[in-house]
């Protein structure tokens, strides 16, 4: 069944009212996996009395790191052994060099896989931006219902009692 | 931070998208004229590739020039980017937040005009793919052991990163630009590069630990880049002056001496340019020039011991070089010129509250550091390798040509000209950074003074 989502937008001096919302839809028997708020700016956390979201972000950069560090080694080693030639009447493995590259991968790696955690943690890209008001990015603050088409109508009136301005509809994907 | 002025969101997005959704009047006829100077310079790098490198002043014995001076200098200018910002993140600064992304976007367009200078000073730049492991099919390999490999890997990690660091930093402020842009493409442009950012707290949360995690992972890279540029000239045993133990930190403190420095100017460019007074205040410029004699007495310190440990090693050759740089036209002149710029003028200048409270003085303190620290490369380089010597077969000096002159000054024009497309596109100010300081802020009473205060939470 297709979900849908819907809107309830709050001013920038409702932050309580905004919390409130969030309360009711909890109470109305709504998951937290359905509602959430959008706000335009970062306050500071459980400010509408949302939970602490979880995630795995600290393993990233660590997995990164491994990754960089053995294609630091294969690149240094790899290359030195594959062609022999003697530098200075120094070792063929010559470690000082070859930790300086390997260092560069391992950093690097660290740094891509991080970004690539930071953003599939943010559970981004998002193509189905779903109900959503411009409105936020000038300090309105949104509290979104995502659910079946069937439930909607009772979000809707859970938002309005709450104190939600404006009301809009969003499609989501399947 | 005392000096405040409390704004709403949309006064914040009015402001810091202002050059983003419309064009000042100054903006399109400064543009030509660096794309002008850039072109001239690429016309003149055309006419080297055609003649050959002899059209430059580089000859025997001084093979390292101009272009390389300047490759050290836009290598400096790209740490203190970073560098800035990250220590200001990591710590928690409250004054970073208009600062962070002129800083970071800094970064990426003086690393992008340093790696333009390797390509300018190498006689065949269609080779420079052989610094990567690529000629497989004829067995032949990079040499890991030289110099020339480390470079490019650490300034490759260091652009890669800090291009990703600014751009996880933009997402929230590009959603911004989705929601205020008008037309038919833009939204969608700009829908597309913020990937679907919505505000979610789960996002802010992500966006606040990266900040921190990011920081965190390049400033171990911002310190090995310069170490390796400084180990270019150390591990060349040969010549007097780089051979040195210490270059790694003396490189290292010299490029945040100058980096922090273009920071300032861009800031009082900023104010300038874009009428952001209202959120660069002069509070911003003390904090900068109070950072500014810390590290330019840190630098003194470095170049002092750096010289100390030449002299006192008693050896000719040193000491010839010393002389050389010191007391013989027109070394002379440019040593003189080099510790009054990066030194002896600005940190006194700076010790004056007023003088740090003016975006006008901090800009031309500044830019003198700046010219002194470019002065220092070039005194590092070329008397190096100018200086006579019982065995060598020629005695030369080096009279930079017009043609490196130029493609000296278009590197100035493309980082110029980098940032402009930037603030053109993006904001240079972070919205969300500066909205969240305006959440944050409260005024307590203590007493019969009330007093602005910063709630503050580690994420």
């Amino acid at each position: 069944m297709a979900k849908r989502s819907v809107l309830g937008l709050f001013t920038e001096d409702q932050v309580d009212e905004a919390g409130d919302a969030m309360e009711a839809l909890a109470s109305a028997g709504y998951t937290t996996n359905e509602y959430e708020v959008l706000t335009g700016t970062p306050y500071p956390e459980g400010t509408f009395g949302e939970a602490e979201p979880k995630h795995k972000l600290f393993r990233w950069p660590l997995t990164g790191a491994a990754c960089g560090f053995i294609v630091g080694l294969l690149l240094t080693a790899g290359s030195q052994l594959a062609f022999p030639l003697v530098t200075g009447g120094k070792p063929i493995l010559s470690i000082p060099p070859m930790a300086i590259i390997m260092y560069e991968g391992t950093m690097l790696g660290a740094i891509v896989f991080t970004i690539i955690g930071i953003i599939l943690e943010s559970r981004l890209p998002r193509i189905f931006m779903g109900a959503y008001d411009k409105r936020i990015s000038d300090g309105y603050i949104g509290v979104t219902v995502t659910t079946e088409e069937d439930r909607i109508p009772r979000a809707e009136e859970v938002l309005k009692q709450a104190g939600a301005g404006d009301i809009t509809r969003g499609w989501e994907s399947n | 931070m005392q000096d405040h002025v409390q704004l709403s969101q949309t006064k914040i997005n009015d402001d810091l998208l202002a050059g983003v959704l419309g064009m000042p009047k100054w903006w399109l006829p400064t543009v030509v004229f660096l794309v002008l100077v850039i072109f001239t310079g690429l016309g003149a790098y055309g006419y080297e590739l055609n003649k050959g490198l002899g059209v430059s002043g580089l000859n025997r014995p001084v093979f390292w020039g101009f272009y390389i001076t300047n490759f050290v200098f836009w290598i400096g200018i790209s740490h203190a980017g970073i560098m800035i910002s990250a220590i200001l993140r990591l710590t928690q600064a409250e004054w970073r937040r208009p600062v962070t992304r002129a800083a970071e976007v800094m970064t990426i367009f003086a690393l992008m005009a340093a790696l333009s200078n390797i390509m300018f000073h190498v006689g065949r730049p269609w080779r420079l793919f052989w610094v990567y492991p690529y000629d497989f099919s004829r067995g032949i390999f990079m040499n890991i052991r030289s110099p020339f490999v480390w470079d490019p890997s650490a300034v490759m990690t260091y652009l890669i990163g800090s291009s990703l660091f600014v751009y996880v930093a933009l997402i929230p402020d590009i959603a911004v630009v989705r929601d205020k842009a008008t037309g038919r493409f833009a939204p969608k442009i700009y829908g597309v590069l913020c990937l679907g950012w919505r505000g979610t707290p789960r996002q802010w949360r992500l966006q606040a630990i990266a900040g921190i995690l990011l920081s965190a992972l390049v400033l171990p890279v911002f310190v090995s880049v310069h170490s390796i540029v400084s180990w270019d000239f150390a591990v060349a045993i040969g010549v007097e002056g780089w051979h040195s133990t210490i270059f790694a930190p003396y490189f290292i403190i010299g490029a945040i001496h100058s980096g922090v420095s273009a920071v300032a100017m861009i800031m009082a460019l900023a104010v300038w340019l874009w009428k952001l007074d209202k959120y660069l205040r002069p509070d911003h410029f003390d904090a900068i020039g109070r950072l500014l004699i810390v590290v330019a007495l840190t630098w003194f310190f470095f170049f002092f011991v750096e010289w100390i440990f030449a002299l006192y090693t008693l050896e000719g050759p040193e000491l010839a070089l010393r002389e050389f740089q010191v007391f013989q036209a027109p070394n002379k002149w440019l040593f003189l010129a080099f510790l009054l710029t990066a030194f002896f003028i600005p940190v006194p200048m700076w010790m004056f509250k007023r003088v740090r409270r003016s975006p006008m003085l901090m800009f031309l303190s500044t830019i003198l550091v700046n010219v002194g620290m470019w002065l220092e490369r070039f005194l590092i380089i070329i008397p190096g390798l100018a200086r006579r010597q019982p065995l060598s077969f020629d005695w030369g000096t080096y009279n930079p040509s017009i043609i490196e002159i130029l493609i000296v000054l278009e590197t100035f024009a493309f980082v110029a000209l980098g940032m402009l497309l930037f603030a053109k596109f993006f904001p240079i100010i972070p919205i969300f950074d500066m909205k969240e300081g305006m959440e944050v802020r409260e005024e307590i009473k203590i007493g019969r003074r009330v007093v602005p205060a910063s709630i503050r939470e580690t994420p």
